[in-house]
């Protein structure tokens, strides 16, 4: 018998569920701080240039926006589909693929624009996105094929498929030869909300996103079929709710969402297509979805402090030479830390065997 | 606590289990209440007690599942602490559960030695299964694959398991729920037998004639505490049952049938081919439920129930549209959505994950299949207000004990669960409902509530279709009786003109035989 062991606990506190988040923040933080400290950083003040310097300036609380709009747009839809046990673990490929097609479209009318390019390069986003999505949905239903593999197998060609064409169709013809497109015209740009920043349309769609995803989970019908279909199939089943058109809907409506958060980065701060239009945008949606307990604001607060992770990270490289995988770590121990405090809000720990026999 | 005539002089051999102020206590409830329990050796001990009294809890501490918060525990005397079913299987304690625990790609053996501790070669082990199985009645083929076996000889493997393990004390939880009459006359001699030999027997069954014929002594629950013990042999099942309620019960009367209306769901020539291989086909299923009539389905589970019960309900579509007519439709193609705007409400078996949503409240479980036919959802939003005044209406109209409507399904007892489900099926006026075990593991008290409002909606011009295993029920309940065996379904018979035996045959698959030449076989008590 094992000597360390897992015992279901009767009932999971519901009050741990919100607090579990913020204790995964807080043994984040600490972690970091030993791990500043084996590093030889100061680690009060290199927390400091992590977590709190970016946000002091106005500007910085604009760049926290900018990052935070494309998580939110991702995860709000990820998690529709995650309540109703869809695992799309492609927003990063249906993002890369708003930005191709919104970003083709201003390419496409280069110089011939007018104040219709903007919605059109929105749908044109959101479609791309959308015909993404539609392959995993497909062949989960059609051949029974995991959608966790075929989507997250679909970002890898979407990838190379933005490649492919920053360095062929896409690119700059005076460009130099750099692989990259020309800079999109005003008519094809976001305007800017907030003087000063690059807080740009986008982050309202962002809030749009938060109050209809909330308005869908909580109050309409379909919501109710997601939630039903996610707790108990079966259940679904005998209510006759259509499963099929659950798994094809959330698939279709994140991708949407992740085409227009790729559109809006290469309309928005980015202002032309290039190889690098995401920092794993749509891989950093899971754990702000999953930190923000699948909840649009739970989904909000949780991409401010992904958004946060990313701009620290950067901050920390200038001020203190930290290394860049730094973001990466800060994120992963999040996602540690809050699943290990999931399985403990569910079980308990008991140390040493079972009682031996009498 | 309980006087016991036959508590012992200190000379005489002590009991083979004494429990003495067993308290268990889960979070916001008092599962069992200083519970003392005294068993004789060889004696057949009924344990009796409404849903949630705590009959389970109970034995399962017995069995070390749980472990007591206080009181004691006395085997053959000796203060003993059970650490876990392992440690009550060395001490000689077995339990037989009410669901089986084997893997159907096994064989009889291979599932055995699984369970067993210490089972040694398996050459040797089938001899033994051999030994023992003809010792106490029990025919069993050791070499074959359970998913051959019914669900009788599936219960055999379980009894024969324990018996291998030379028990003094045998635990049985509701074991005859699933077997026909004459399996169930079968597993009576076997229990006789060896209790006999000095093996004490712990009997749960909520089937009092059962109790009456098979126990010497019963102990009775109430909420968690001990409330009384009696001999079943001295009292009858109307007085047993008010024991455990402590309230007199009421036995709905079935008035006699009014002339049979109209066809309302009509079964034609259905046939049905599955890729599941442990599946039953259903082969040229043909019945008809016409208005104001109930009409009972009896079989052994696994004889295609689940796939007629699919069929019916929309889960599981047709290839031929016209083999399933509701009020006229034929609905063979369409989906539970559209056969409940036609008039079909539908209580599935499985009542906590396929009735009902575990851990969402009752106003949503109330939407459930209520939206179909309720005015819950409008321009595609749900109107919340309403979801739970109608689950509102369902716990005041059916007696549903819970703590409103924001109560999850789960926190409900199975009694009152079932009464939530069906009172939010019989609600929507159905012009056809069908009906899984309507009473399945639901105390006395429930039940009587489920069947007075199962007769009151056809008698209200609704057709009714009960599928169970349980025969009393259907008598109690049905106008006509049918079969389910193997996926065939006999012709019907008014209730009136046949017997539990009869039905009992049919349910072991003697369809061929002449309905006037059924032999007398005496029934299972």
């Amino acid at each position: 018998m094992s000597f360390i062991r897992l015992e279901p606990r009767g009932q999971a506190s519901k009050t741990m569920v919100y607090v579990t988040p913020l204790l995964a923040v807080a043994l984040t933080l600490l972690s970091g701080f030993i791990l500043f400290l084996a590093m030889g950083f100061d680690p009060l003040k290199a927390l400091y240039s992590f977590f709190v310097a970016p946000v002091t300036s106005v500007r910085g609380v604009g760049e926290l926006v900018v990052k935070a709009t494309p998580l939110v747009l991702c995860a709000v839809g990820l998690a529709i589909g995650f309540r109703a046990n869809v695992w799309n673990i492609g927003a990063e490929g249906q993002l890369t693929l708003g930005a191709i097609t919104g970003g083709g479209l201003a390419l496409a009318f280069y110089g011939e624009g007018g104040w219709w390019l903007l919605p059109m390069m929105v749908v044109g986003g959101a479609v791309g996105g959308a015909v993404w999505a539609a392959v995993p949905a497909f062949l989960r239903l059609r051949f029974n094929a995991s959608e966790i593999l075929t989507s997250l197998m679909l970002n890898y060609v979407a990838l190379l498929l933005l490649n492919y064409l920053v360095h062929g169709p896409f690119r700059d013809p005076d460009g130099f030869a750099f692989p990259e497109s020309r800079l999109f015209e005003a008519d094809a740009t976001l305007p800017v909300l907030w003087a000063g920043t690059r807080v740009h349309l986008g982050a309202l769609f962002a809030l749009l996103a938060v109050a209809g995803g909330w308005l869908l989970i909580a109050r309409t019908f379909i919501g109710f079929q997601i939630k039903v279909i996610g707790l108990t199939p079966a259940a679904a089943g005998y209510a006759g709710f259509d499963q099929k058109r659950i798994v094809w809907l959330t698939l279709l409506l994140s991708g949407a969402l992740a085409g227009i958060a790729g559109m809006g980065e290469v309309a928005g701060p980015i202002g032309q297509v290039t190889a690098g239009i995401s920092p794993g945008y749509g891989y950093t949606a899971i754990i702000v979805a999953f930190l923000g307990r699948l909840h649009p604001v739970g989904i909000l607060l949780a991409a401010l402090l992904m958004a946060l992770s990313f701009i620290g990270g950067e901050a920390a490289q200038i001020a203190m030479g930290l290394p860049k995988a730094i973001t990466g770590v800060f994120q992963g121990m999040l996602l540690f830390f809050l699943l290990a405090s999931d399985v403990l809000i569910r079980y308990r720990v008991r140390f040493g065997a079972r009682r031996a026999a009498a | 606590m309980p006087s016991h005539a036959e508590t012992s002089p200190t000379d005489a051999p002590p009991p083979r289990l004494e429990l003495r102020g067993i308290t268990k206590r889960f979070p916001g409830c008092l599962a069992n209440d200083h519970v003392d329990l005294v068993l004789q050796p060889g004696e057949i001990h009924a344990l009796l007690g409404e849903n949630g009294a705590g009959k389970s809890t109970l034995v399962k501490m017995i069995y070390g599942v749980l472990h007591p918060d206080s009181g004691s525990m006395l085997w053959q005397g000796v203060e003993t602490v059970v650490p876990d079913p392992a440690g009550a299987r060395r001490l000689g304690i077995g339990m037989v559960f009410q669901h089986f625990s084997l893997f159907d790609t096994l064989t009889v053996t291979e599932n055995i030695a699984l369970g067993l501790d210490g089972a040694g070669p398996m050459d040797q082990l089938a001899d033994r299964i051999r030994t023992v199985s003809e010792r106490y009645g029990l025919a069993l083929d050791p070499g074959r694959h359970v998913f051959h076996l019914s669900v009788g000889e599936r219960q055999r493997v379980e009894i024969v398991r324990c018996l291998l393990q030379d028990p003094k004390l045998l635990i049985m939880d509701e074991p005859t729920s699933v077997l026909t009459p004459q399996e169930a006359a079968k597993l009576f001699e076997t229990l006789r037998v060896l209790a006999a030999e000095g093996c004490t027997i712990l009997y749960i069954s909520h089937k009092l004639e059962e109790i009456r014929a098979l126990c010497s002594r019963a102990t009775v629950l109430r909420a968690g505490k001990v409330v009384g013990a009696a001999d079943p042999r001295q009292e009858t099942a109307r007085s047993l049952a008010e024991m455990m309620m402590g309230a007199e019960l009421s036995i709905p009367e079935r008035p006699p049938q009014g002339a049979a209306g109209a066809a309302r769901l009509s079964v034609r020539h259905l046939s049905t081919t599955s890729d599941n291989p442990f599946a039953t086909n259903l082969k040229d299923v043909s019945f008809e439920v016409r208005a104001g009539e109930i009409l009972g389905i009896a079989g052994v589970a696994g004889n295609g129930q689940a796939e007629l019960m699919a069929a019916l309900s929309g889960e599981a579509l047709l290839a031929d549209a016209g083999s399933v007519v509701i009020e006229g439709v034929s609905a063979g193609q369409m989906g539970p959505r559209a056969r409940r705007g036609l008039g079909l409400a539908f209580v599935p078996e499985e009542r906590l994950g396929r009735g009902a949503v575990p851990e969402l409240s009752l106003s949503e479980n109330a939407l459930l299949s209520g939206y179909a036919r309720e005015p819950l959802v409008r321009g595609g939003m749900v109107h919340f207000a309403r979801a739970r005044a109608y689950a509102e209406t369902i716990i005041r109209g059916f007696n549903v004990v819970a703590h409103g409507h924001r109560a999850e399904a789960r926190s409900l007892s199975g009694g009152n669960l079932q009464k939530f489900i069906i009172g939010r099926e019989i609600l929507q006026k159905p012009k056809l409902l069908v009906v899984g075990q309507p009473t399945w593991g639901v105390d006395a008290g429930a039940a009587a509530a489920i069947h007075k409002a199962l007769i009151d909606l056809a008698r209200s011009g609704a057709a009714v279709l009960v599928i169970s295993q349980d025969l009393d029920e259907l008598f109690v309940l049905s106008d006509r009786i049918s079969v389910l065996f193997h996926g065939r379904l006999s012709d019907s018979r008014p209730t009136h003109e046949t017997t539990v035996e009869r039905i009992g045959l049919l349910m072991g698959g003697l369809f061929g035989t002449p309905p006037d030449e059924d032999g007398e076989i005496t029934r299972a008590v």
